[in-house]
């Protein structure tokens, strides 16, 4: 299978690797995928809760380059986006960009859960600590 | 020294042609170009020597006739000619078929394709080791059974079966049986007496001979083995299989197999050394490092590892310097991990992480070296990359996670 540049480049040079604290309230944390299916992303956020901006994005990922690639654009478009763009971030958009072949689109499909995973837990976070209060 | 690369360790898939092959094949593209069923003709009788000495040499590795040594386009072919035109033949006698799970899809789709017309099939299953129970063979086998067919050597993970007692017991019961050979001539001994084998798949693009080409053994005496042709035509190879025969093709055939029956003691030896050289140096570096499939009986030039938390085709895409292939769902047109490691027991999420290295006659110490530490730094840098690994080093037991809450790959 031939990869297209982007795809290579992100695998050669994945951006953000790494991990948040997952404890911190500002961080939210999207764990999606399986691993029988053969792909998990784990994509964490660090949102400022005032401005809503997205302030640091993290991800490491257990999959195909595509995968990889998908989850490496995804950090990269979400940083400094607010919440609420971040979540108009549709799959369709990583396939273009990257130029994923029919049987990789899952990967991105992947990566856009992860966002509204990470988000989703953010806001839950946010929602305890109010009641918590 | 520096090792040439791209390196190529897929001799699974096909095997360069070795050079003393091509040029034993080279006289008979233009200058011995005859049909060898033109029996007028100069040129027809020097195709048909030819063509003669090379079912000889073939006969000779596995210790059958050369009047037994049917040509066909390849082992694909052979295994539909044997299982079809067994099937159709002894039609009368029964429908029962007995295969195994971990099968070649040439042998396991033929026997879907004959469940549709009527035939049945058992599908033995194999144990962790990979390989069949020979008394479940027996326990299989019904007054309807008319066929068996297992492989000497499975692709994957080079498991070797146990020929030689499913043969006792197919001979005891008066069933044929059918050996898909391709992994196992001339790598390991195959002797069609001692194993009572009734037909043997053959093709010589995994012995360094020519793609294009194979044959199916098909037993003469004791008893003597009638099948069915799929195709019609001309009425060559005993009215089995007609068609022109691809001569150049079966000179390289018959030398390949002339090579690796005098080669094959020191050519194993070999292959073990370097497979051991290979998983030593892999083990060595690597932790969470799995192999699949018995090691104990096993083909002398192959390796299959599951390197876990790392997927199998994000590997492939790391070591692009080097030619291997890989279990996982995202190498395969239908996106499911490998049936065969399935069959095994290996659990999906291991499935995806395997990596098969076949070790062939022109690798080398260098190159094994080579491979061992591209494997170390990949795999390395893609679980600095993996979330699982991460949660495994936690002590996190990803198995017991709820997983695919939200959408996943499929």
């Amino acid at each position: 299978m031939a990869y297209s540049d982007k795809v290579i480049d992100h695998y050669n040079n994945p951006r953000n690797v790494g991990s948040l604290p997952k404890e911190d309230p500002n961080v939210g944390t999207g764990l999606v995928g399986a691993p029988e299916c053969g792909d998990v992303m784990k994509l964490q956020m660090k949102i400022n809760p005032t401005t809503q901006v997205i302030e640091e994005a993290k991800f490491k990922t257990f999959g195909c380059g595509s995968a990889i690639a998908s989850s490496s654009l995804a950090t990269e478009w979400v940083k400094g986006k607010t919440v609420d763009e971040a979540l108009a971030i549709k799959n369709t958009e990583i396939v273009k960009e990257l130029s994923l072949p029919p049987v990789k689109i899952h990967c991105s499909v992947l990566a856009e859960d992860a966002i509204k995973a990470a988000i989703g837990d953010w806001k839950k976070k946010r929602a305890d600590n109010t009641e918590a209060k | 020294m520096a090792v040439k690369t791209p390196i190529y360790m897929d001799n699974h898939a096909t095997t360069p042609v070795d050079p003393r092959v091509l040029e034993a094949m080279l006289p008979f593209f233009n200058q011995n170009f005859g049909n060898s069923a033109s029996r007028n003709h100069a040129f027809g009788w020097t195709a048909e020597e030819a063509v003669e000495n090379a079912r000889g040499q073939i006969a000779r590795l596995v210790n059958a006739s050369p009047k037994e040594i049917i040509f066909t386009s390849g082992a694909t072919e052979s295994n539909n000619l044997a299982i079809k035109g067994a099937a159709e033949m002894y039609r009368e006698k029964g429908n029962h078929i007995i295969t195994q799970v971990t099968e070649h899809k040439a042998v396991l789709d033929t026997c879907k394709r004959l469940e549709k017309y009527g035939y049945e099939v058992t599908y033995l299953p194999v144990g962790k080791d990979g390989r069949v129970d020979p008394e479940e063979v027996r326990k299989a086998i019904t007054p309807k059974t008319i066929l068996i067919s297992i492989m000497y050597a499975n692709n994957e993970i080079g498991v070797v079966q146990p020929i030689a007692e499913i043969g006792k017991i197919a001979k005891e019961k008066g069933v044929l049986l059918h050996v898909d050979g391709v992994q196992a001539i001339g790598k390991i001994p195959v002797d069609v007496q001692a194993d009572n084998i009734d037909m043997l798949s053959m093709t010589a693009h995994k012995i360094y001979g020519p793609k294009g080409v194979g044959a199916l053994y098909v037993r003469r005496r004791n008893p003597r083995v009638q099948l069915s042709s799929i195709l019609d035509g001309g009425g060559h190879e005993r009215g089995m299989r007609s068609g022109t025969l691809n001569v150049p093709g079966i000179v390289g055939f018959g030398k390949a197999c002339e090579i690796c029956q005098n080669e094959m003691a020191g050519e194993s030896a070999r292959m073990i050394a370097l497979r051991d050289r290979l998983r030593k140096g892999l083990e060595s570096k690597l932790d969470e490092i799995y192999i699949n499939g018995s090691m104990e009986h096993h083909l002398p030039n192959n390796l299959n590892m599951s390197f876990a938390f790392v997927e199998g085709e994000s590997l492939l895409m790391g070591i692009n310097d080097i030619a291997v292939s890989s279990g996982s769902a995202c190498t395969s047109a239908t996106l499911e991990p490998s049936y065969v490691l399935k069959a095994l027991g290996v659990g999906e999420d291991l499935a995806h992480t395997s990596i098969r290295f076949g070790l062939g006659r022109f690798n080398t110490e260098e190159e094994v070296d080579y491979v061992v530490n591209r494997m170390y730094e990949v795999v390395s840098r893609l679980r600095e990359l993996s979330p699982l690994y991460e949660m495994a080093k936690e002590g996190i037991d990803i198995s017991k996670m709820q997983w695919g809450a939200a959408a996943s790959g499929h």
